[in-house]
């Protein structure tokens, strides 16, 4: 694997393209926020996110890079770190000494990988369809109105909250844990921890109150 | 003069090691490519031979009975090693150093080894720390150091309680290095099972894979022993479970002789034995003399009703505790030589003021450090008037960092804070101040022979000052056996590979294979550990702390008698070709059970108190030292070197006379 | 005290292994956990079965012979302290014990409880040394102070006994905390500076080669580790390593 072929080297890979996700997330987040203070400014961020060129030819493939990166890169680690111990133990106290959340990113992770797939048949392939392939008009306000309309199935909803506890669980370790992988460790490092747990909280907390504020508030049909 | 020759070079005893040096034999470097040396024991003296040697450019073949060369038992030593740097200016220098350890030894080592350790020193601290050894610093970046027994200087460096640890990872390191170069292979997890000798010199050993079992032999133009002391004949010791003398011994059977079996140190701050499944004894630094003080009560009422639970030590007031190393030793209070510590607590507890349950223990009590650091450090934080938990909340900080780590395992083990309530301690085994009789060059009795740190007997007379066992083991290490050794193997040069296909390895071979099937085919009735723990008895009971001529006699006679048990109905299970832990354990008791009537039959030869070894029948009768042990000068100043006739018991004596012309011998007095 | 021996029996490195149960009787909470097994083996022996096998040595906790894996931990459910350090009052009569070997594929078992831990040696040789020759010419040990904190930290990461708990804890059986423990020593001390790149790259890159995992963060090594040696010293690692590597 060239520049990944030590194990520190992956290890540090896998924290650049966590911190660069958690970053996207937050921004992902600011404009989902807009949602529900106020429709105008949510059509208008989005038409800009969706039809700027720098967004969707430059900012866009390096996401779709990030995402899939990590996501393999996360299951070679997990290969890799099961071949290293060849027989198991007939008993692992792993609860002893380590978090569920530290232990059990594969789980976490592959729920995230599965809302993701969702997500895209939600929104990113209908966007694609309708910009690229039916090469629709521009219509800067239709973004509030799909969105709110595609929570209103309450199994939906709950798929979408199950994910966000998940991905909760997932940041609350990946995210403190990626400037331990950078090398970070100082005076610091203690209230930085302190705001990945608050990020890891919040964020996802965040993303299912605007779930349920859309589900809640339906437009009129 | 007996067939014994030290070889103590000619001139002032300041200038012997630097002439020698000057004087020796050099082996060129292209001709050292072509020599090996195979070093047996990896701790501190033989790991540092064996990175020295390799460095020089010998290819050297190590050994050791562990996985790893780091967990030879230095590791264990906690308190610090010595060295006449005098960073503090209280006065120290080589010479006191050498005074110091030949009057700690109570005169029966050899003067001009004894000043080349304290010369070399020095040289020790400047390499460990270039190695990257991470000793104890004080604020200014500059090194620490503390007091230890028996001494009125402090010129002790230490790593906090783990000071054997990083001199260990030190020298590991450096083997490391040469293992990398290629220069050591390492053997682990193989035991020498003995030595062969060609044309009288040492050419190789016969070696054990423990893993595997099959027996191996192993060629060189020298080889080195520093496989440690045979503390464990007493079963319970402070030594690793492995610790054992069968290298040692099997070279004695090849013809080196065996010096001073009889110098046991018996270490006066152990935790002491909690009951009979005990496998070993943990040691507590003696650097806690430092700040601890030492008591028993004062009245035996006191005493009976702390064993019966009834009192606890901190009931008692000032007044009804007897301090009696101070009250013993004005000058030298709790820091006296750790023999006068042993036996001092051994004449409380006899006299029935042991405070544990089974009345072998006594209190090392902290209390009064942690009031006068406390107070200390008030001061220094600007608190003039500190509330009594504050004194002791400041206090406790500084005796933590002192000695954190010991006192956890202090608690561990006996589930007790030591900080609350006092340690208690009881004297236990340690060091073997005996050992294979070395001449000046470290060279046994068998030509091409070495041996080096607790394995040889030559720096520490008949007893050893603390933190003096590591600055020997890598003095003989790193600077005096690379050099001596050299002189040796000069006359090598033209020799080529030793080969291992000669008469004597096959014999060596067949001896080691026929010794093993002994002990697989016995009647099988008791186990090893049956066999070790009643050697210990006898040990403990008859040749301890205190020896008698009637109880040496008959420790004798039951040795013997035990043996030839041993080998009759020893049980070991499993078989030989592969591993084998209870066989490895039986062939070590084995080798003990011989070595035991040696080391009686030493004790009873020497009738003389001299260090670690305490004869009953000769104490001072009267004057300030009446009741103190009684040296003989006349009749006992030499060193006993004991060859090896067939039985233990029919060893024959050899003295090499002890030569004191730089040091008046005075009774040892730390009154 | 009564117990439930649940332990792993493997008669040689190729032999196929299996849980055996031996009830063992008359245990006292003062003897140390070793002490127990030596009842067991002294049982064993007089019945004419073989004994467990299992390394130790020092019995003090600082050889880093012992290893063990008791009900799922390494060296058992006390903190900072060794297998031969564990008491067995930490146990309540009728428990049942599950003593495993450390498990690791760069740990093979050798026999019954007894792994091959010389992976950590050969990463110990890629680099963990000050390449300095014996002599006693090197400069004065007080010629170059070092700041306290500095030594004292490097002592608390040389403090490592190579036992092997944090990859018999790690669910990746990663080596980081052991290799990070001697990079950071020399790191924090001015005699390792001039090998320092060198150094961590070589040992990372034997650790990586004896087949250890990942390191993924979880800090169970830490909590484990007998000694207490700190997660500060893989972030160092890790800072060490990417500047070496950047420097090429």
């Amino acid at each position: 694997m060239g520049i990944l072929s030590s194990s520190i080297a992956r290890k540090f890979a896998m924290a650049l393209s966590g911190m660069f996700l958690v970053f996207f997330l937050g921004q992902h987040f600011v404009i989902n926020l807009t949602s529900v203070i106020d429709p105008d400014t949510f059509n208008s961020w989005s038409h800009f996110m969706g039809n700027n060129g720098l967004v969707q030819f430059a900012l866009q493939p390096v996401l779709i890079f990030g995402v899939v990166f990590h996501f393999v890169m996360g299951f070679v680690l997990e290969l890799r770190n099961r071949n290293a111990r060849v027989v198991s133990y007939a008993k692992y106290n792993g609860g002893a000494n380590a978090s569920w959340a530290s232990r059990n990113m594969i789980i976490s992770g592959l729920v995230i990988l599965a809302f993701l797939g969702l997500h895209f048949y939600d929104f990113w392939f209908p966007e694609m369809i309708h910009k690229y392939v039916e090469s629709n008009p521009l219509d800067p306000t239709r973004y509030y109105a799909e969105t709110v309309h595609k929570f209103e199935s309450p199994v939906r909803v709950g798929l979408y909250v199950i994910a966000f506890v998940l991905l909760a669980v997932h940041l609350w370790h990946g995210f403190a844990s990626s400037f331990q992988s950078v090398g970070f460790n100082n005076k610091y490092s203690v209230a930085l921890s302190k705001f990945a747990k608050a990020y890891a909280i919040v964020i996802p907390v965040g993303f299912i109150f605007i779930a349920l504020y859309l589900h809640l508030n339906q437009l009129p049909h | 003069m007996s067939i014994l020759d030290a070889k103590i070079p000619e001139g002032p005893l300041a200038d012997k090691w630097t002439n020698h040096k000057n004087k020796i034999n050099l082996v060129n470097p292209a001709n050292k490519r072509n020599i090996d040396v195979i070093v047996v024991g990896t701790g501190l003296a033989g790991g540092s031979a064996a990175a020295s040697l390799a460095e020089l450019g010998y290819n050297v073949k190590t050994f050791c009975y562990q996985d790893s060369p780091r967990r030879a038992h230095s590791i264990a030593a906690q308190g610090g090693i010595n060295a006449a740097k005098n960073y503090q200016g209280d006065g120290d220098s080589n010479y006191r150093l050498f005074y110091d350890t030949v009057k700690g030894g109570d005169y029966r080592s050899r003067e001009a080894n004894v000043y080349r350790l304290a010369e070399v020193s020095g040289n020790i601290i400047d390499q460990c720390v270039a190695q990257g050894v991470p000793f104890a610093r004080e604020y200014g970046g500059l090194l620490d150091n503390r007091s230890f027994g028996g001494v009125l200087v402090s010129r002790t460096f230490y790593a906090k309680g783990q000071t054997g640890q990083q001199l260990l990872l030190g020298a590991y390191s450096a083997m490391n290095r040469q293992i990398n170069r290629g220069k050591i292979q390492p053997f682990n997890r193989h035991e020498m099972l003995d030595v062969v000798k060609i044309d009288g010199k040492a050419r190789g050993i016969i070696a054990r894979d423990l893993v595997t079992g099959k027996i191996e032999r192993h060629s060189a133009h020298a080889v080195v022993l520093a496989t440690g002391g045979y503390g464990n004949v007493f079963f319970l010791s402070t030594n690793a479970m492995g610790s054992n003398v069968t290298a040692s011994w099997k070279a004695h059977r090849r013809g080196a002789f065996f010096a001073n079996p009889c110098y046991t140190q018996i270490h006066p701050t152990c935790i002491p034995v909690s009951g009979d499944h005990q496998s070993k004894l943990t040691l507590m630094s003696e650097s806690l003399r430092n700040d601890g003080r030492i008591w028993v009560p004062k009245k035996l009422e006191d005493a009976v009703a702390i064993r019966e639970g009834k009192k606890k030590p901190t009931d008692l007031a000032e007044a009804d505790r007897d301090y009696y190393l101070e009250r013993r030793y004005p000058a030298f209070g709790n820091l006296v030589p750790r023999d006068v510590a042993s036996r001092a607590a051994k004449e409380r507890c006899d006299a029935g003021f042991g405070v544990n349950k089974t009345g072998e223990a006594v209190y090392l009590d902290f209390a009064s450090a942690i009031n006068r650091y406390g107070k200390e450090e008030a001061l220094i934080h600007g608190n003039q008037n500190p509330t009594d938990k504050e004194i002791y909340d400041l206090g406790r900080d500084v005796i933590e960092n002192k000695y954190g780590n010991l006192f956890q395992m202090y608690e561990k083990i006996v589930d007790e804070n030591p900080y609350k309530t006092p340690m208690m301690i009881y004297p236990a085994v340690h060091y073997t101040m005996g050992g294979i009789w070395v001449d000046y060059n470290l060279q046994t009795t068998v030509e091409g022979l070495y041996a080096a740190g607790e394995a040889n007997f030559s720096d520490h007379g008949a007893n050893r000052l603390g933190a003096s066992a590591l600055m020997q083991g890598l003095a003989d290490g790193y600077f005096v056996l690379p050099y001596t050794i050299g002189d040796y193997l000069s006359k090598d040069i033209r020799t080529g590979k030793i080969p291992t296909d000669t008469p004597e390895f096959d014999s060596a071979e067949k001896d080691v294979k026929d010794r093993i099937h002994k002990l697989m085919n016995a009647s099988g009735q008791h186990s090893v550990d049956y066999y070790h723990k009643k050697l210990g008895k006898i040990m403990w009971n008859k040749c301890g702390m205190s020896r008698n001529a009637k109880d040496l006699e008959s420790a004798i006679v039951e040795i013997a008698e035990l043996r030839k048990d041993f080998w009759a109905n020893v049980k070991v299970p499993g078989t030989a070709d592969g591993l084998n832990q209870e066989l490895e354990k039986a062939g070590r008791v084995a080798d003990f059970l011989e070595l035991g009537e040696l080391f009686a039959k030493d004790a009873l030869n020497r009738n003389e108190s001299a260090g670690g070894h305490y004869r009953e029948e000769s104490v001072e009768l009267s004057g300030e030292q009446k009741g103190e042990a009684l040296r003989d000068d006349v009749n006992f100043k030499y060193v006993a070197a004991w060859e090896y006739k067939g039985e233990p018991k029919d060893a024959v004596l050899h003295k090499e006379d002890l030569v004191f012309e730089n040091i008046e011998l005075k009774t040892r007095s730390y009154k | 005290m009564k117990l439930n021996l649940k332990i792993w029996r493997q008669a040689n490195a190729d032999a196929k292994g299996s849980m055996q149960t031996y009830p063992i009787d008359g245990i006292d909470g003062d003897m140390s956990f070793l002490e127990m097994l030596d009842v067991l083996n002294e049982d064993l022996i007089n019945k004419g079965d073989e004994p467990v096998v299992f390394d130790h040595d020092c019995r003090e906790g600082i050889c880093g012979s012992c290893s063990l894996q008791i009900n799922g931990e390494p060296h058992g459910p006390d903190r900072l302290v060794t297998t031969c350090q564990l008491h067995m009052r930490m146990f309540n009569d009728g428990d049942e014990i599950v003593i495993e070997p450390f498990r690791a594929k760069a740990f093979p078992v050798i026999k019954d409880l007894m792994v091959d831990r010389s992976s950590f040696d050969r990463i110990q040789q890629a680099g963990g040394y000050v390449s300095v020759n014996t002599s006693g010419n090197t400069i004065d040990a007080n010629a170059t102070p070092i700041e306290k904190e500095h030594a004292d930290e490097a002592f608390e990461a040389a403090t490592c006994i190579g036992c092997g708990a944090c990859v018999a804890a790690c669910k990746n059986a990663s080596a980081m905390l052991f290799t990070s423990a001697k990079v950071s020593q020399y790191a924090l001390l001015p005699q390792g500076q001039v090998e320092a790149s060198t150094r961590v790259l070589n040992m990372v890159a034997q650790m990586d080669k004896e087949g250890f995992g990942n390191c993924t963060n979880t800090g169970a090594c830490e909590v484990e580790c007998p000694k207490g040696i700190s997660l500060e010293n893989i972030a160092r690692m890790n800072r060490e390593y990417l500047a070496a590597s950047a420097k090429g």
